[in-house]
């Protein structure tokens, strides 16, 4: 018997713990997905038929200066070449200077993304506050008039134009009624009145106790946040709806029922608790979305985030900030993956 | 004792092309036996036992004379009394564990909650309650058994376990609805003696839910026959075999027998008649 436990003790004993393979494996796969997205961008921008050289000396230059440029840039070495000096320098949090206005890359992300950031995040969490709860509602009372709303709301959602919904809402509560700021993420009064911590301004003011910024900033961000949370609130209600629908009808809720539970009780504690891995894909899907799709709302409210960022970068053929931009974007999506993947093991026990 | 007496139960669904009756006017007492309802799919043996708990849900409709448990009528109670009457007074078992458990759930919490819904008792009372209400089903190292989830568990075990969690309240009466249809053969009887035992030590009424006419011969005490909504015959468990109508011979000449191998089997030849014949009543 002894013998037997010593043997199945030696096998059990693997090199190492399961839990490094597991992170080994994670930061592998977020590895090569960041290299293949970093390749095929960098690819891109350097068939593209535009001549960077050009667009820094100019039309006039000289063929010396030209090709001092060229040479500058690194052009004259093979791609692959420039490719790894390009990973090399990313890795050390390097993306190259713009070549419009000739600062770091990195310095105008670490400016616009925090924007968008903002923006998004208060988008999603107005979507998941109202759009969980419309969804279970319109779920359970399937067919009534609560529903018949939900499903016009999201309707409305999901087919209006974003960028009709941002200037009707301009016009109405900016222009008509006033109840809002307008455009840009404060008033002119107050742009670098903080000072700039986290590079949201809702919290650098918080934490600068500015009461008097953090209004203003608010009235700001509330309206292109909601039009974002309203997007995300018709995309995570009609999922919502949808999982509860396929729950409510499964055998355990009977159970539950038998059991003498309340119906609240039935839907919130075994229903609820049942569709919210699959939640949490949609959520971080709508997260991701809002983080690099919301290029037209900042356009109409003069956010700069970095959806407009990479925008304007791509139509002046700043390839560095491009390539920058979709690497933190890239990166995000990846980090969102991964962050549903950990919680999918905390909520779904046969994920283990 | 009657412990149950139900009379003229309809449920019906409203549809586009009309009203669909799936159960139409059945009556029947329940005492401390063992009952069993036979039929085939669709026969409305399953809505039966649900709309003695009063679980149809809309738009299904329900209407009955009288649900009456021990002389307490359950129709006009509202749905918050029936959810003290549920698990606590009338309890049921379903068919398949993989589904009738909450995945996501681990069963010690699942237990407890069946328990502490009815008696006002703190985590560790109810903890003990239900380790000690897994022994009774069976289930070997009780406590780790708590903390697992449905999907570690085998399809005997799942169904024991279900059995423990529906009678944790003492209930009086438990409606098994094919509690042993997904189960494996092998497995099949011991679980139906555990429940068996249960039932007849706590002095409970069983109403047993089957198509299997041969188990329900053996295991019950009296035999409902429903057919198309309707009981079509009653008989005593051991007479089943000698049922007088032609759908109950019908059922049982369809089946294989070992002891009377024949080259085809016959084929139940369906008369319009008997569903439209008046239920007959399963009262004694």
């Amino acid at each position: 018997m002894a013998m037997a436990n010593n043997n199945g003790g030696a096998r059990d004993r693997a090199p190492f713990p399961p839990w490094i393979l597991t992170t080994l494996r994670t930061i592998g796969s977020i590895a090569v997905t960041m290299l293949g997205l970093m390749f095929i961008t960098f690819i891109i921008g350097r068939v593209m038929p535009i001549d960077p050289v050009l667009a820094i000396v100019g039309e006039q230059a000289s063929k010396s200066t030209y090709d001092a440029a060229y040479q500058q840039l690194g052009l004259d070495r093979p791609v692959l070449v420039q490719f790894f000096y390009y990973v090399w320098d990313v890795l050390h949090g390097d993306f190259g200077d713009s070549l419009l206005n000739a600062r770091p890359v990195v310095e105008d992300i670490k400016r616009v993304f925090p924007a968008t950031m903002e923006l998004a995040t208060l988008g999603v969490t107005m979507g998941i506050v109202l759009g969980v709860p419309l969804g279970v509602i319109a779920a359970v009372k399937r067919g009534s008039w609560i529903d018949q709303i939900a499903r016009v709301v999201a309707l409305v959602g999901y087919s209006m134009p974003i960028f009709w919904l941002g200037l009707m809402g301009l016009l109405i509560f900016y222009g008509i009624l006033g109840w809002v700021g307008g455009p840009g993420r404060v008033g002119i009064f107050y742009v670098d009145v903080v000072p700039s911590v986290t590079g949201m301004i809702l919290i650098d003011s918080i934490l600068d106790r500015n009461w008097e910024v953090f209004k203003n900033a608010f009235s700001h961000i509330v309206l292109p946040a909601s039009i974002l949370g309203y997007y995300s609130l018709a995309y995570i209600s009609r999922m919502t709806r949808s999982f509860m629908l396929e729950q409510m009808s499964a055998e355990y809720i009977v159970t539950a029922r038998v059991k003498g539970m309340s119906e609240s009780a039935v839907i919130w504690r075994h229903a609820f608790k049942n569709i919210r891995v699959q939640l949490i894909t949609v959520i971080a899907l709508s997260y991701a979305n809002l983080l690099e799709g919301s290029v037209l709302t900042e356009i109409i409210f003069s956010w700069p985030g970095i959806g407009s960022y990479i925008t304007t970068a791509l139509l002046s053929a700043d390839m560095n900030a491009v390539l920058g931009g979709t690497v933190v974007v890239g990166l995000v999506f990846v980090l969102l993956n991964i962050f549903s993947d950990l919680l999918y093991k905390v909520f779904d026990p046969r994920a283990k | 004792m009657t412990l149950l007496d139900v009379e003229n139960l309809w449920v019906k669904f409203p549809s586009r092309h009309g009203v669909f009756d799936a159960v139409r006017g059945v009556s029947f007492t329940l005492g401390k036996e063992r009952l069993g309802i036979v039929g085939e799919s669709g026969s409305g043996k399953s809505l039966t036992g649900r709309a003695i708990l009063k679980l149809i849900r809309p738009p299904g409709i329900m209407t009955a004379d009288r649900i009456s448990l021990e002389g307490d009528d359950l129709m006009p109670k509202s749905e918050r009394d029936m959810q003290a009457v549920r698990g606590q007074r009338i309890s049921m078992v379903m068919q398949d564990p993989k589904f009738s458990l909450n995945p996501v759930m681990t069963i010690g919490e699942q237990i407890m909650e069946a328990y502490q819904l009815h008696n006002a008792v703190g985590k560790k009372a109810a903890f003990a309650k239900a380790v000690e209400m897994l022994e009774a089903v069976s289930i070997r190292d009780a406590p780790r058994v708590m903390r697992a989830y449905p999907h570690e568990m085998s399809g005997g075990m799942g169904q024991r376990i279900m059995i423990a969690m529906m009678l944790i309240p003492n209930p009086q009466i438990l409606i098994a609805d094919e509690p042993t249809s997904a189960l494996d053969v092998s497995v099949q009887r011991q679980v139906l003696d555990i429940m068996d035992n249960l039932v007849k030590e706590r002095g409970m009424g069983l109403i047993f839910i089957s198509h299997d006419l041969n188990l329900v011969a053996d295991f019950c005490d009296r035999v409902l026959i429903m057919y198309a909504g309707r009981i079509v015959e009653v008989c005593d468990a051991d007479k089943l075999r000698e049922a007088k109508h032609p759908y109950t011979q019908g059922l049982l000449n369809s089946l294989p027998r070992l002891d009377e191998p024949c080259a085809r089997l016959q084929v139940l030849k369906r008369d319009p008649a008997w569903s439209e014949a008046p239920s007959v009543s399963g009262r004694i």
